[in-house]
């Protein structure tokens, strides 16, 4: 019954939608009016700050919380008002969600056993090998480590290869060995199986090495939704801009948009963006410039490269973080840049209080609409 | 150890140098020494108990001494006139009460933990009300009702039941309550995520998970019923449960096949305690 989506798996994509999905819980807006499509076979995973609404988002997808309007479809098919255990979908819960009274091998025979599944033994001792828990099928959950009860829980859900699978922080337990494992486990079943995954996080990292598509969300809504790279180059927003990597955000005017390259005016210096990463055309904007774009060099060198130029930075902190060396760097309007410069031994290394300038090409900076809080989902508080 | 602290405290040990040694002793052990005082203030009168029940007694009553043993009273249990009948009726009364009470406790406890409805919050006030009423306004109010609902003639089993059942209701909502509470809902949640329809849902993990609440409130429900007396003194007519046996005796003097029966249900007591402990070791939470 579960997985009558046999025969409909060779026809038709089974493409999950989300379409005008929302959820109120009293006067709260959880999720608002939610569009999203994630392809048969994607690993898509969404990520954004605690609370904005990822597992209310899974929740109403697995069919554990009713939307408040808009529709859930899997291919053709409208899943809204659907059971849970009538949806091709599984979910490895936050809290593993483990059941305590059953033992490690019960727990992920689970499904199989309501489905009716004829080899139940070959399937799970299969399913444990996977998980490296082949020796733990006896105990109970009680019994095992955080880590190892994660396992359990990705192991329940994904022997019954559903439609989609649904992951809420499945490696937050884990740590760091073992989660860089996980991630590349997870990322090989994925492709293995052909199963759609919809991974939720809020570890950055996490979301960009894994997924084909990544939507960021904060507070109920998608800010934006594309290819990592996609995200991380060209962000629409000053929250995807931090919330992403970290970036400079510089108050500017926009001076000229009338070619391919948008002039902008920033504290009296030129320079350029590309038009296809200018997301306002007139008035004010943010620019952004990613810290490891920048190349900084000696005030007046032969050195400065081509391309964008801010003058008149001092050094004001440097910190050593092995790979790369992270400046700030003070800009005569009193805002300070990080800079980070790669050790390849080629670049010059500066000290406090050293006069510097910063390059760095037009097609590696974004602008953006003013409108925004430029400390958006920044965490630290350094930009202004 | 003496020594050792004749050196740190050195003004003290002066002062009193008589007293150290025992004072210290009783000091460090008091906690001990107050525990074996209260086990053997519990034990003394069940120990007498089991005495008794070897005593050969001198009269037709048991006297309150111990005189010679005797295997006898263990032979015998059932000689003295109305015991095991009042016995039977005692442990018949128990487990309708239980079985009921359990049913309908456990059903309201899931509808208060559970559910949201109108009135929820009054019902979980009101359902503390039978524990807080003392139990001879419970049971004389529930003799003026039997009466004037005509059951004058017919005060008996169906009456001392239909009591029971009442105030041990409480016991069971509260006790399988304060178990469901502390269930985390998304167990349920993750088996219908697993294929498990709503029924299969509460056989396969509500209803396991909850056990060691009904379970507990069975047994409270069961030995609350099984010697209550006042309530039953009110609703019981003619017949007679085994505490209003005792009760009755107490006048007459005691047989001395009372101790014997109160021996054994120490000791099933017991064992039913260590089952349910050993069985609760067994499964985690
Ligand atoms: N049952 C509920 N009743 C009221 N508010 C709720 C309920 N469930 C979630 N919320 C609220 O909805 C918002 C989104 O919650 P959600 O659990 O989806 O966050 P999240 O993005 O998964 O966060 P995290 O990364 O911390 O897990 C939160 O502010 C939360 O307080
Ligand atoms: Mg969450």
């Amino acid at each position: 019954m579960a997985q009558s989506d046999g025969e409909q798996r060779s026809g038709a994509p089974r493409d999950l939608h989300l379409t005008e999905v929302s959820k109120r819980f009293g006067d709260f807006v959880a999720v608002d009016d939610l569009t999203l499509t994630v392809p048969e076979g994607a690993f898509f995973a969404l990520l954004g700050p605690s609370g904005c609404g990822k597992t209310t988002t899974l929740r109403m997808v697995a069919g554990l919380e009713d939307p408040t309007a808009g529709t859930v479809s899997i291919g053709a098919e409208d899943i809204t008002g659907l059971k849970p255990y009538k949806r091709p979908v599984n979910t490895v819960f936050q809290s593993y969600a483990l059941f305590p009274h059953l033992t490690i091998f019960e727990n992920i025979a689970f499904g199989l056993r309501r489905r009716g599944v004829k080899d139940v033994k070959r399937q799970t001792d299969d399913m444990l090998r996977l998980v490296q828990l082949e020796q733990y099928g006896g105990r109970k959950p009680a019994q095992l480590s955080g880590g190892q009860q994660q396992r359990v829980a990705l192991g329940r859900a994904l022997i019954n290869e559903p439609g989609v699978l649904l992951l809420d922080e499945p490696l937050g337990a884990l740590d760091l060995k073992l989660r860089r494992q996980m991630q590349l486990e997870l990322k090989r079943i994925q492709t293995e199986i052909g199963i759609t995954f919809v991974h939720v996080t809020h570890d950055q990292e996490e979301a960009m090495t894994m997924a084909d598509t990544i939507a960021v969300m904060n507070s109920g809504v998608i800010e934006q939704m594309g290819a990592p790279t996609e995200l991380y180059e060209n962000p629409r927003t000053t929250f995807v801009a931090n919330f992403l990597g970290q970036s400079n955000l510089v108050s500017t005017d926009v001076v000229d948009s009338s070619g391919s390259t948008v002039i902008v005016d920033c504290h009296g210096q030129k320079v350029g963006v590309d038009e296809s990463r200018s997301h306002t055309d007139q008035g004010k904007g943010w620019l952004g410039i990613r810290p490891e774009k920048i190349f900084a060099s000696q005030r007046d060198s032969e050195d400065l490269e081509d391309g964008n130029q801010l003058t008149g930075g001092v050094v004001s902190d440097v910190s050593f973080v092995g790979v790369s060396t992270q400046y700030l760097v003070r800009m005569p309007w009193g805002q300070e840049l990080m800079v980070f410069e790669q050790n390849t031994g080629q670049r010059q290394s500066f000290k406090s209080g050293d006069e510097v300038d910063l390059a760095w090409s037009p097609q590696h900076s974004f602008l953006l609409d003013a409108d925004q809080d430029a400390a958006a989902g920044a965490v630290r508080e350094d930009v202004g | 150890m003496a020594t050792a602290v004749r050196e740190t405290a050195p003004e003290r040990s002066a002062s009193r140098p008589r007293h150290r040694g025992w004072w210290r002793w009783f000091t460090d052990n008091i906690v001990l020494l107050i525990g074996i005082a209260v086990l053997v203030y519990t034990f003394v009168p069940i120990g007498y108990v089991i005495a008794l029940s070897f005593s050969k007694p001198s009269g037709r009553a048991a006297s309150a001494e111990f005189e010679t043993f005797t295997w006898d009273n263990w032979t015998t249990v059932c000689e003295p006139d109305g015991l095991c009948e009042s016995l039977q009726l005692s442990f018949a009364v128990s487990l309708v009460a239980t079985v009921v009470a359990t049913l309908l406790g456990t059903l309201m406890a899931f509808a208060l933990v559970r559910h949201s409805f109108r009135g929820r919050a009054a019902s979980n006030l009101l359902i503390f009300l039978p524990m807080a009423t003392p139990e001879v306004v419970m049971g004389s109010s529930l003799l003026a009702m039997f009466v004037s609902l005509g059951f004058n003639g017919a005060l008996g089993f169906i009456t001392i039941v239909i009591a029971h059942i009442l105030f041990c209701l409480s016991f069971v909502v509260v006790t399988v309550k304060a178990r469901l509470a502390g269930m985390d809902s998304r167990l349920e949640q993750a088996a219908m995520d697993l294929y498990a329809n709503e029924w299969q849902t509460f056989r396969l993990v509500t209803l396991p998970l909850a056990m060691p609440g009904i379970v507990a409130g069975a047994l409270l429900a069961f030995s609350l019923s099984f010697d209550d007396f006042i309530i039953t003194n009110f609703t019981s007519g003619q017949s007679q449960t085994f505490p209003l046996y005792v009760y009755g005796s107490k006048l007459k003097g005691f047989p001395a096949q009372l101790f014997v029966i109160g021996t054994l249900m120490f000791v099933v007591s017991l064992l039913l305690v260590v089952i349910v402990e050993l069985w609760r070791r067994r499964r985690p939470t």
